[in-house]
């Protein structure tokens, strides 16, 4: 068995499935998942092609012609809504030299058509190719076979209640296969709306992180850290208060800091729910959002809406955070989700953003904004927090003096039969299935050797 | 006008708030400001609110002294190898006032700095304060910084504007 200082990093990965998947272990994972530029490579062309990655919510392009811009791994494309209102995945790229179509982040294609500003080459909202000017130099050359007349091609993309999401690799899993049950949390996001539709709201957060996206990742189900690394922070916001005046009414900023320092049984007991492909969510019973002070009027609007009972059971569930492995986190209870974006393999940049409820009043709106700022914020004290310790490790994981990452808590040797199943949330269970479905998706165009 | 809010009296109240941060002054800094002053930091260019549209800081004076008092907690690891910051200030100028009532706005454009070891962020925007001269002393009832890329991709900015 190796250890101690006396090897050199483990490296060679590419055409080499086997040096992957031994970087995973049933109860630990390699260093170099999180080190290793050519791993960073790596996933930009299997594991991000190989599965759903988040691209945008189709409310940021709500009439024909709309587009949003922005990058799935590498890859620069639009989500743009088409004349016949479907909401579409194109790569920004020229057919003809490569130049990005679109250049602004939200926009709208002015007389229905992606016109290229270097040729004039012009676009159909589909992504066919419309009009080449001087159309007569191509004649005879052959133009007509080669991949540039045939204009953009589509991108997999599946519209999920509103949640538009791509897979690049045109062979790869079904959508519902590979999210399977874990889209429940994103119908319950969607429910809570009287109306049955989120819109985006309240502007994005866009937070630069000195680390590899998959300790970000691995924190949103990650319960056994809140009281540690938020003891500065939440533990400081509940302490000041505990001071105030007895019945003084407990500001929103409050009751959304101090859940961060409750007890580690609070945390073990709200339980994780575990789904295959590395999908799953904190808060299965309760959540640090349960006790939230109910909003005038929006209890009434949601019976009014889907009866006592159905509405009692929406507003029942109060999950924490979903996974959406790789790339999509979403807190369903209080409308906010954090996308993260892999910049370079020490580099990601997480984008939140927040969601109006439909039909619900600009209160929850408004919690939701407060949220998003106190936590998510470059500004957050709870953010910085957790950026620190994401630091730690991308420059602490430097040392040779152990090259494995401990994930054994609560490991079970039952686990090589699948992961789904409901467990106690200090379990590190939902980063062990991160990792399975890492090595899954990394090596799955791969030729075993 | 009274010495206190003289224009030079409203600009170096102005420098002395910055420095103050500067010099890491967080109690002297905290006084100066109303009990129902907010510190804020819009997220977009000419957003109108704070409630429906998310900041950058949003900040009663119950949470500016949570960030002060946590930033002395023996447990803010983040700041264990600690951050520092220093304002450069144009000539906060008399954007508009009310000499009646004793209201006064200054605008000063900055360039911000903030290190942290081998580590150095450069922020540029304006500043506004919202200042109220009430028994004998000035106040800020507002701070509203317009950070000029509040839209980028920003790392951890972990002291005050």
């Amino acid at each position: 068995m190796r250890s101690g200082f006396l090897h050199a990093p483990m490296s060679g990965y590419r055409n080499n499935p086997r040096a992957i998947r031994a970087l995973v272990r049933p109860d630990s994972v390699h260093r170099d998942v999180y080190r290793n530029a050519e791993l960073f490579d790596l996933e930009m062309e299997q594991l991000w092609p190989n599965t759903w990655i988040y691209v945008g919510h189709d409310s940021q392009v709500p009439a024909a012609g709309d587009f949003y811009s922005t990058q799935l791994g590498r890859e620069p494309v639009i989500m743009i809504r088409g004349g016949d209102a479907q909401v579409r995945v194109l790569p920004n790229r020229c057919a003809h030299k490569g130049t990005r179509l679109v250049s602004a982040v939200h926009g709208k294609c002015a007389g229905g058509l992606l016109r290229c500003p270097y040729h004039g080459w012009t676009y159909r909202l589909d992504g066919s190719l419309r009009t080449v000017p001087l159309k007569s130099g191509y004649e005879g050359t052959g133009f007509e076979t080669a991949q540039a007349a045939r204009g953009l091609p589509s991108i997999a993309c599946v519209n999920y209640r509103g949640f538009v999401f791509a897979r690049l690799a045109p062979e790869g899993p079904d959508f519902h296969e590979y999210f399977g049950e874990s889209l429940s949390s994103i119908d319950n996001m969607v429910d809570r709306s009287p109306q049955g539709r989120l819109e985006v709201a309240g502007g994005v957060l866009r937070f630069l992180h000195d680390c590899n996206w998959k300790m970000y990742v691995e924190n949103l189900n990650d319960a056994m850290h809140p009281m540690v690394a938020h003891e500065s922070s939440a533990g400081t916001a509940k302490r000041l208060w505990s001071n105030a005046a007895p019945g003084t009414p407990t500001p929103m900023v409050i009751e959304q800091f101090a859940p961060f320092v409750n007890e580690y049984d609070f945390f073990e007991k709200m339980g994780v729910k575990v789904y295959e492909n590395g999908h799953s969510y904190t808060g299965v019973h309760f959540s640090i959002h349960s006790k939230y002070s109910s909003v005038g009027g929006y209890e009434q609007a949601m019976v009014a809406a889907y009866g006592e009972e159905r509405a009692r059971r929406i507003l029942g569930e109060v999950r924490h955070n979903t996974v959406y492995y790789p790339s999509l986190t979403i807190k369903g209870a209080i409308q906010a989700i954090r996308v993260a974006r892999p910049l370079a393999v020490d580099k990601t940049l997480i984008e939140s953003w927040t969601f109006r409820l439909v039909g619900a009043p600009d209160e929850l709106l408004a919690r939701t904004t407060t949220y998003s700022r106190l936590i998510n914020a470059p500004t957050s004290i709870v953010g910085h927090d957790d950026l620190h310790c994401y630091r730690s490790i991308q420059e602490g994981l430097a040392s040779s003096s152990n090259e494995w990452v401990s994930l054994h808590r609560n490991y079970s040797g039952a686990e090589s039969r699948g992961f789904s199943g409901t467990y106690g949330a200090t379990n590190e269970v939902p980063m062990r299935g991160q990792h399975q479905a890492w090595a899954k998706f990394m090596t799955l165009g791969m030729a075993s050797p | 006008m009274s010495t206190v809010s003289s224009a030079a009296a409203l600009a170096e109240f102005v420098y002395r708030e910055a420095r103050l941060l500067d010099e890491k002054r967080f109690d002297e800094w905290y006084e100066l400001f109303t009990d129902d002053a907010r510190y804020w930091m819009p997220l977009t260019r000419g957003q109108p609110d704070a409630e429906t549209h998310t900041s950058l800081f949003y900040e009663d004076k119950l949470l500016l002294k949570v960030r002060i008092e946590r930033l002395r907690h023996p447990n803010a690891y983040s700041q264990q190898q600690p951050s520092f910051c220093q304002h450069v200030l144009q000539q906060p100028a008399l954007e508009s006032s009310d000499p009646a009532a004793g209201v006064f706005v200054m605008r000063t454009p900055f360039v911000y700095v903030e290190t942290q070891l081998d580590t150095q962020i450069v922020l540029a925007g304006v500043a506004y304060h919202n200042l109220i001269h009430r028994d004998d002393a000035l106040r800020i009832r507002l701070k509203k910084i317009e950070l000029l890329n509040c839209d980028a991709a920003l790392p951890a900015i972990q002291m005050l504007l």
